[in-house]
């Protein structure tokens, strides 16, 4: 296994802890143990718990980034772009719930843990870029209004993320399937030109 | 001694911006006293009259049914280019149309009526051109120098810069931070004034205006004048798209323009968020 490999184990291994038992209760020697390593080993691959809890929020966002890049790459509406992006990300919360727990309860609620060098958007750039790109392009063809980007990120990310919170605390009725269409429809009104 | 070029400068639809941009070239005497100007619109010349002539220098646009010296304006152009070794289109409205309509080797997006003779024709839009691209597009011209052109026949030394390129609010551009009135010293206008220096061809910042100044130093944006679709509407505001610049610098796609921009963002230079005349270290 290359080193490369290697670390992307440790971030999956990592990952997966976080977003279980929390940052602050996960220590490199858990990881350590969770891999089989030597907590000594741990550290030629992160020098940090800091540094890992980095590159993870990297990871995640350069792999829901060129996810997205996919859709903004077809050539479809943004009426049918936005319900692949809202498929996308809940098919994500279904089968790696552990990248929303992270996302949630790590990153979000853990800022501190990432003011060296995960200030504003730098870590989460990958994945901010394609949905900044499906925007533009959305009111360039003149289907989306034209609008403040935070106003509609958050309309757009903040509904979607909560919609997959209460999925993981169990709260929605309904398996998270089912708001695919209502939730893409009502994103689709509240964004159109 | 051989003959002094003979040279012919007339006018279409114009405004005589550009001939007013050119007696407004510090070494102006000497180059007048290179040549010989059978014809000038403004100048002391004789009387015009078709002939041939080393260099044809066109100002202004040109319009179906127009007059100018007793000819049909399309007829005289044809018939000068024809009798010319070199052709000069000086200003965007000769060159693409610009203010007053259709270009001489351009109309706007499409190729205009003279395309054919775009071998010896060189394009020096502007609105006008600096005094000192027309000089040295003559001087060139009669000195029989080549000039590398670029694929819309304009000199490469003069227009393969952007406006945006020796602006001194370029620290501002990296760290995109906008300014927040026009005439301030401080901050970029490309965010929110409507500064299209990224994307203009141009060298404003290089040569300066009256030898002191551009639009873009002196705090007013860059209106783009030199390209094809000058003049656009509202000059004063960027154009955006949910909150991103319409039109982005050349030379950079989209996506990455974007990441770079975010990371700048995301980073502070402390120094340029304040006044500059506050700043003591």
């Amino acid at each position: 296994m290359s080193k490369e490999e290697k670390k992307l184990e440790i971030m999956k291994t990592a990952l997966n802890l976080f977003a279980k038992q929390g940052f602050y209760n996960t220590t490199i020697s858990d990881i350590a143990k969770e891999m089989g390593m030597s907590v000594g080993n741990m550290y030629n691959y992160f020098p940090s718990k800091e540094s890992l809890a980095k590159e993870l929020l990297i990871y995640t966002s350069k792999k829901f980034g060129e996810e997205i890049r996919k859709i903004n790459e077809i050539e479809i509406p943004s009426k049918e772009k936005i319900k692949k992006i809202v498929e996308l990300y809940f098919k994500m919360a279904k089968s790696e719930p552990e990248l929303v727990d992270y996302f949630m309860r790590v990153y979000l609620s853990n800022k501190e843990i990432f003011n060296n060098g995960c200030e504003g958007m730098l870590c989460v750039s990958a994945f901010v870029t394609e949905i900044m790109i499906f925007f533009e392009e959305g009111v360039r063809r003149k289907e989306l209004k034209n609008q403040d980007f935070f106003a509609a990120f958050g309309l757009f990310m903040g509904y979607i993320g909560g919609l997959a919170f209460l999925f993981r605390e169990g709260i929605l009725g309904k398996d998270l399937d089912e708001y695919i269409e209502p939730v893409s429809e009502n994103i689709y009104n509240a964004l159109k030109a | 001694m051989l003959s002094k070029p003979k040279i012919i400068w007339i006018d279409g639809v114009s405004c005589y911006g550009c001939s007013h941009s050119f007696y407004n070239y510090p070494e102006i005497k000497t180059l007048l006293q290179k040549i010989k100007l059978l014809y000038h619109p403004l100048f002391p010349t004789n009387e015009f009259k078709i002939q041939k002539c080393d260099l044809l220098v066109i100002e202004g646009a040109i319009k179906e049914n127009f007059l100018r010296m007793d000819f049909d304006l399309i007829d005289l152009i044809t018939q000068m280019i024809k009798l010319s070794k070199k052709v000069l289109l000086i200003g965007t409205c000769a060159v693409y149309g610009g203010i007053f309509g259709e270009g001489v080797l351009f109309n706007k997006n499409k190729k205009g009526i003279f395309f054919p003779f775009k071998d010896k024709i060189i394009a020096v839009p502007g609105c006008p051109p600096h005094p000192e691209w027309i000089a040295y597009a003559i001087e060139m011209l009669i000195e029989n120098k080549k000039m590398l052109l670029d694929n819309e026949f304009r000199p490469k030394e003069i227009f393969s810069y952007t406006s945006h390129m020796g602006c001194i609010r370029n620290e501002y551009f990296e760290w995109k931070i906008d300014a927040k009135n026009f005439g301030e010293k401080e901050g970029c206008l490309f965010y929110e004034q409507g500064c299209q220096g990224p994307f203009t061809h141009s060298s404003c910042n290089k040569i300066l205006w009256n030898e002191v100044n551009s639009k873009p130093r002196a705090g007013t944006p860059c209106f783009g004048c030199t390209e094809r679709n000058f003049p656009k509407k509202n000059l004063f505001m960027t154009e955006k798209f949910m909150g991103i610049p319409a039109e982005i610098p050349i030379g950079v796609s989209k996506r990455a323009y974007l990441t770079i921009s975010g990371v700048a963002k995301s980073l502070r230079n402390e120094r340029l968020e304040r006044k500059l005349i506050d700043e003591d270290n």
